[in-house]
């Protein structure tokens, strides 16, 4: 099943649930066999001011990269000379002008990418089964667990980046009462500076998840427990047996949504730990921003993200292909 | 009380420790001074309790005008989601509700880039608004993301889900395709229409790498990508910095927790569609 069809389907199934049409004739047509609705050109202005827009940031850049990569595409040079797929196969050449930069920006976000989405997906789903049960307040706690997410990368990593300050940070100031006696280098030195980065996005984006899953799991119904508790089942083969099958499709959801934001992430390695050390943080995006809008080198830039896009590309067909073969099974 | 009760408890307050500690820590030390916010072990409680830290923040003539950047923030979040309601509901009505030829290819098209990864327009869009004369300028900030599909889609989802009943008497009382998008379906889709302006709004006002890049001089400046200069100024000088913080919190947590029902909701129901 390919990423289009699935939101095909999800637009024909709002197409099913549109309920109150006339039937046929009625309404619509008179003496005259169906009445025009409308003039032909009106849909068209009623499509116009969205499809200028669309059109002008969408669907002209989505080419206009392709063909930047083609070139030499320097933002300050008056020559920008077509150079085929060269910006391309540099990045695959060892040694090729930005390449090491390149891999080493892949392996950061690969790195990220692999400790936060398995955390995303479990420590979410945990707290949503804690707000599944019936308790007051719930819709309250519902709120302040998704607080985070509507504060913005600038304001999580400004407020993390002095939590996790080595001197005077409250992190290590606390676990210096718990009796850790030393200043951990939370944003400066390895593996500290990816556990920063890992926990502050758990932190940050936790109640986005939660809440996807929250509405998965009221979606599923309670006879199927009841039927499962008739037949012996305990709470944890409840939740093997009907939780995680009734969860999948949100199950996917979450992980293709998950997966996608950590490729993406920036601001969190831009402010807090600036790449360091050596680098080690800077992200994919990081490197494409910098490479294209601080240097202006933007044929790489662009090519650089179109290989970035087709990893990603690959991870949701594999991902899609899994749930699949789980399906059929 | 069972135990397994008592565990549930422990769990939810542990929980809401570890969310709102941080936010609460954010305003206690931007109520501190500097040495209060550095000093060890740290103390919860401002003393004394003073407002200097927010005092810099109003310097317009400073290189961190935060006050300026604050309605720079205001300015491109409310018209982005101006821009972005109006264009996406017409659309999306004629995608509903009208029929002509072409009207399969658009819908497919305007989808079919809902899977793009955002990071492939940077370089390109960034070369467009250079050639439309908008760097450095709030245009960069309010004009390219109403291209995206994402209002046109939620909107027609919502307008198909409409009875038509009320349109069709209105066609029959003579009134024409805007009247009835206008006086009928514009008042139906009253809290859609909220939802996706609150979700833009939010979307605008916090995002960070574009106004990062886009723009450059001090005055012109949204609060996301003004804090990491904020930041590189005061450096250790934490009560200025997280005044700074607070000032870019607090719309967003006002307007959160005015559509906190609408924005869950909609967050919680994309996963259903999927």
């Amino acid at each position: 099943m390919s990423v289009e069809s699935s939101a095909e389907r999800a637009a024909a199934a709002g197409e099913t649930l549109q309920g109150f049409q006339p039937p046929e004739g009625q309404g619509r047509s008179g003496v005259h066999g169906r009445v025009a609705r409308h003039g032909a050109l009106t849909p068209y202005l009623f499509l116009a001011p969205f499809l200028v827009l669309f059109c002008v940031f969408i669907v002209a850049p989505a080419i206009y990269g392709i063909w930047i990569s083609l070139h030499d595409y320097d933002f300050l040079l008056p020559h920008k000379p077509w150079v085929g797929l060269s910006n391309y196969t540099e990045l695959f050449t060892p040694g090729g002008r930005d390449a090491t930069d390149f891999w080493r920006a892949m392996k950061a976000t690969g790195i990220f990418t692999v400790f936060s989405v398995p955390l995303l997906l479990v420590v979410p789903l945990l707290v949503a089964l804690l707000l599944n049960r019936s308790f007051p307040g719930r819709t309250f706690f519902r709120a302040v667990f998704f607080t985070p997410y509507v504060l913005g990368v600038a304001v999580v990593g400004l407020l993390w980046r002095y939590l996790l300050d080595p001197n005077i940070g409250l992190v290590n100031s606390y676990l210096d009462q718990l009796g850790v006696h030393r200043n951990i280098p939370w944003t400066t030195d390895l593996p500290w500076a990816w556990i920063s980065l890992v926990g502050m996005t758990v932190w940050w984006t936790l109640g986005f998840n939660a809440i996807i899953y929250l509405a998965g799991l009221q979606d599923i119904s309670p006879e199927l427990y009841e039927a499962a508790e008739v037949d012996g089942a305990g709470k944890w083969q409840q939740f093997l047996h009907v939780t995680l099958p009734g969860l999948r499709p949100v199950l996917l959801f979450v992980l293709t949504v998950t997966i996608l934001a950590s490729a993406n992430m920036f601001g969190q390695a831009f402010l807090v730990t600036k790449g360091a050390p050596g680098n080690a943080t800077r992200t994919a995006i990081m490197l494409i921003a910098e490479t294209g809008m601080r240097s202006f080198r933007m044929g790489v830039a662009a090519a650089m993200s179109y290989v970035l896009a087709i990893f990603l590309l690959l991870i949701s067909l594999l991902n899609f292909r899994f749930f699949r073969m789980r399906d059929t099974s | 009380m069972s135990l397994g009760r008592i565990g549930f408890w422990v769990a939810i307050a542990a929980l809401t420790v570890a969310f709102v500690g941080p936010l609460l820590w954010m305003l206690s030390t931007s109520l501190k001074t500097n040495p209060d916010a550095t000093r060890q072990p740290p103390s919860w409680i401002p003393h004394p309790f003073t407002t200097s830290g927010y005092q810099p923040l109003t310097n317009l003539t400073s290189q961190t005008p935060v006050v300026r950047w604050f309605l720079n923030s205001i300015l491109a979040a409310t018209g982005n989601a101006a821009l972005i309601v109006v264009t996406a509901s017409l659309a999306a009505y004629a995608l509903a509700r009208l029929d002509f030829p072409g009207k399969k290819f658009f819908f497919g098209l305007i989808v079919g880039t809902l899977f793009i990864p955002a990071f492939l327009f940077l370089v390109p869009n960034y070369l467009i608004v250079s050639k439309l004369g908008w760097l450095d300028s709030l245009w960069a900030l309010i004009l390219p993301s109403a291209g995206g599909a994402f209002g046109v889609f939620f909107l027609r989802q919502v307008f198909l889900s409409l009875p038509r009943e009320l349109e069709e008497a209105a066609l029959l009382d003579g009134a024409n395709q805007f009247q009835i998008f206008w006086r009928v379906v514009v008042p139906l889709a009253r809290p859609a229409l909220a939802t996706l302006i609150v979700l833009s709004f939010l979307t605008n006002w916090n995002d960070f790498l574009w106004p990062v890049y886009v723009l450059f001089s001090p005055s012109r400046f949204t609060l996301p990508a003004g804090l990491s200069i904020l930041q590189g100024a005061y450096t250790t000088n934490y009560p200025v910095i997280m005044a700074g913080a607070v000032v870019a919190s607090v719309p967003v947590i006002v307007l959160f927790i005015a559509a906190q029902r609408h924005v869950v909701e909609s967050v919680a129901r994309s996963g259903l569609k999927g």
